[in-house]
């Protein structure tokens, strides 16, 4: 199969990417802000992860979207509610305008609260937001790449509170039993969910061990530490191809970059008010021009 | 108005051709409608190789073995996990496929709902849900197997095709067809060795009602399994002088809401007959058009709020009100209302 996609999305280096997921931190911010509602602290968590998979890890084609992705890693966002970080790095690696971001969870807005395929978003290829889904998809994403010889990636995230869910153990066995080794999920593993602490709401125990236990080649990786990222997917894609579907644990922080919804669940869920929004982007410098 | 009862004559009408001159259908054999699916998935697997099968352990049931053994590739065996397997399906159509789920119709939509909602109906992935053991005719596993919700639940959802062929020929011609329609679909079938009456060469379209008998004095709009009984009714009727009008409604979503209009506004009273609560089901959907477009006395023949029971399908289908003489007695019913 041949592809006019270059090896990775582009060959930005560690500072440009951080530069990039600076903006795209504003983004979520403002955008929570500007209709009051809408998740920022899963969103700043995994900035840096989707800043990474978009604008250096895969190949995809953003100004060509097709629902089919044919000779196009994909990526499927399983825990919906982080949103605004999709949207933004969407738009902001050219898969719709940036100003649309301004219509984020408005009336006759594309950016659905949760992500939709269902008002055409170049960009999203499933909806998702009643949680644990995103795996399974993934997983039929990546059979259908094996059926039709494409040699491309999948790439799934999920919130580690999502792993309270049922279908994501089914899912774990299919991956594993169908030896799905075009697959990178990986888990937002902040230890928070909207109630509290994971570990205080439904422990998950020895996640490592969980997931190894059930088949998979699992890594841990610091989710807000760039020069991580940037090298655990590097491990990652190394062990795919090899029989196991590859589970990347990525520790982050809930709020990653605005210190004050940093260290707890406070901010899963809630919008700044103006005092507030001032006060984070004062954190966050404008790096690409506010939407 | 009351009318005098028809002399069953066959006339044509301007809407629809009958299939068939004959006031009674000869059984051509007697088959499962599973059977017809499995051997319509493998002759649209032989013709299209975007169609991809998984069955959620339940291969001999749903008669996948022939697809399964001829294209082990495209099968894909989801385990008991019904959940995954919707998920999986409406991933696997990125990429271009057409995956056919196949398990029992309890499993196939109460259970994954949440799952066919957002992953394949809002999404509007191309998954074709193929739905066996539905209804009452399950048989002796009982009520927790039986399920008669499901076709409410699977119409309500935005663009979801409903389609309950009424036999073995026409679920076969059925499972061919989806393939072309793109968008998910919903088809339900079912367990039981019931009489095949359907030419296997009798066209079948997604959307248009098949006039299976013309009559003048009651319209009788059917599916699935209760066609069958449908059609006992209508030659009952006839020994007592009442022309009977069946139509088979395969496809309950979207309906085709010409040929169902016309023929009340023809006889001016209607039957519906289903395997299905009376909540939601075909009667539901035929009762909304009316109530819009046409006000018409009508009675269902459909489970009334009530679980089912272990027994043989001819005995529950007594026993539930669903039979022959419950079609006969609810046109009798309807005939004194108009």
């Amino acid at each position: 199969m041949t592809s006019p996609l270059p090896a990775t999305a582009k060959n930005t280096s560690v500072e440009e990417i951080q530069s990039i997921a600076s903006q795209v931190r504003r983004d979520i911010v403002r955008m929570v802000h500007g209709c009051q509602s809408g998740h920022p602290g899963g969103s700043l968590g995994c900035t840096d992860y989707l800043v990474a998979l978009y604008f250096h890890v895969m190949r995809h084609d953003a100004e060509n979207f097709t629902m089919d992705g044919i000779g196009e890693d994909l990526f499927f966002l399983s825990n919906g509610h982080i949103s605004p970080v999709f949207y933004s790095v969407l738009a902001r690696s050219g898969y719709f305008p940036v100003d649309e971001l301004k219509t984020f969870r408005k009336l006759n807005s594309r950016l659905q609260g949760h992500p939709t395929t269902h008002e055409g978003l170049p960009g999203v290829r499933i909806a998702s937001g009643s949680l644990g889904q995103g795996l399974s998809v993934g997983i039929g994403a990546a059979m259908a790449k094996k059926l039709n010889g494409d040699p491309s990636l999948v790439y799934t995230l999920h919130g580690d509170g999502e792993l309270q869910e049922g279908q994501i153990w089914e899912a774990a066995i299919a991956g594993a039993g169908k030896k799905v080794d075009n697959l990178i999920a990986t888990v937002d593993w902040n230890g928070r969910q909207i109630d509290g602490d994971v570990d205080d709401v439904m422990p998950l125990g020895d996640l490592h061990a969980k997931w190894k236990a059930f088949g998979w080649d699992v890594l841990e990786m610091q989710g807000n530490d760039m020069a991580a990222v940037l090298k655990g997917f590097d491990e990652a894609k190394s062990r795919t191809g090899k029989g196991k579907p590859v589970m990347i644990l990525m520790r982050t922080e809930m709020g990653s970059g605005v210190d004050f919804m940093e260290g707890s669940h406070a901010w899963h869920g809630i919008a700044p008010n103006d005092a507030q929004l001032a006060d984070a982007l004062k954190q966050l410098p404008e790096t690409l021009g506010d939407y | 108005m009351h009318r005098p009862y028809g002399s069953g004559s066959l006339q044509p009408s301007n809407h629809q051709q009958p299939i068939t001159n004959m006031t009674t259908y000869p059984v051509l054999d007697k088959k499962d409608t599973r059977s017809g699916f499995g051997e319509g998935l493998l002759e649209i697997g032989r013709s299209d190789d975007r169609v991809v099968a998984f069955c959620a352990d339940l291969t001999g049931s749903l008669k996948m073995d022939a697809f399964a053994k001829e294209f082990p590739e495209r099968f894909i065996q989801a385990g008991i996990s019904e959940a995954n397997m919707m998920g999986m399906a409406a991933g696997l159509t990125i990429g271009g496929k057409i995956p056919y789920t196949g398990t029992f119709a309890n499993f196939s939509t109460g259970r994954v709902y949440d799952q066919i909602r957002q992953s394949i109906a809002y999404s509007g992935k191309n998954v074709k849900i193929c739905a066996s053991h539905a209804g009452l005719t399950l048989g002796e596993d009982g009520a927790t197997h039986q399920i008669l919700e499901d076709i409410g639940l699977m119409k309500m959802l935005p663009g979801m095709t409903v389609i309950v062929p009424c036999d073995h020929n026409q679920t076969k011609q059925a499972t061919i067809a989806i393939a072309d329609h793109e968008g998910p679909v919903y088809l339900r079938f079912g367990r039981p060795k019931w009489p095949v009456f359907i030419a296997p060469d009798m066209p079948f379209e997604i959307g248009k009602a098949q006039l299976l008998s013309e009559g003048t004095d009651v319209s009788i709009f059917a599916c699935g399994h209760l066609v069958w009984k449908a059609l006992q009714a209508m030659e009952e009727l006839e020994k007592a002088g009442i022309s009977a009008e069946v139509i088979n409604i395969h496809t309950i979503k979207p309906l085709d809401n010409a040929a169902v209009l016309a023929s009340a506004r023809k006889t001016g009273c209607v039957v519906t007959c289903e395997e299905h609560q009376r909540n939601g089901g075909l009667g539901d959907s035929i009762a909304q058009l009316l109530a819009r477009e046409l006000p018409t006395p009508m009675e269902y023949v459909a489970v009334n709020d009530s679980f089912g029971e272990s027994g043989t399908p001819e005995q529950l289908l007594t026993k539930y009100g669903l039979d022959t003489p419950d079609v006969v007695a609810a046109v009798k019913r309807v005939l004194k209302r108009k």
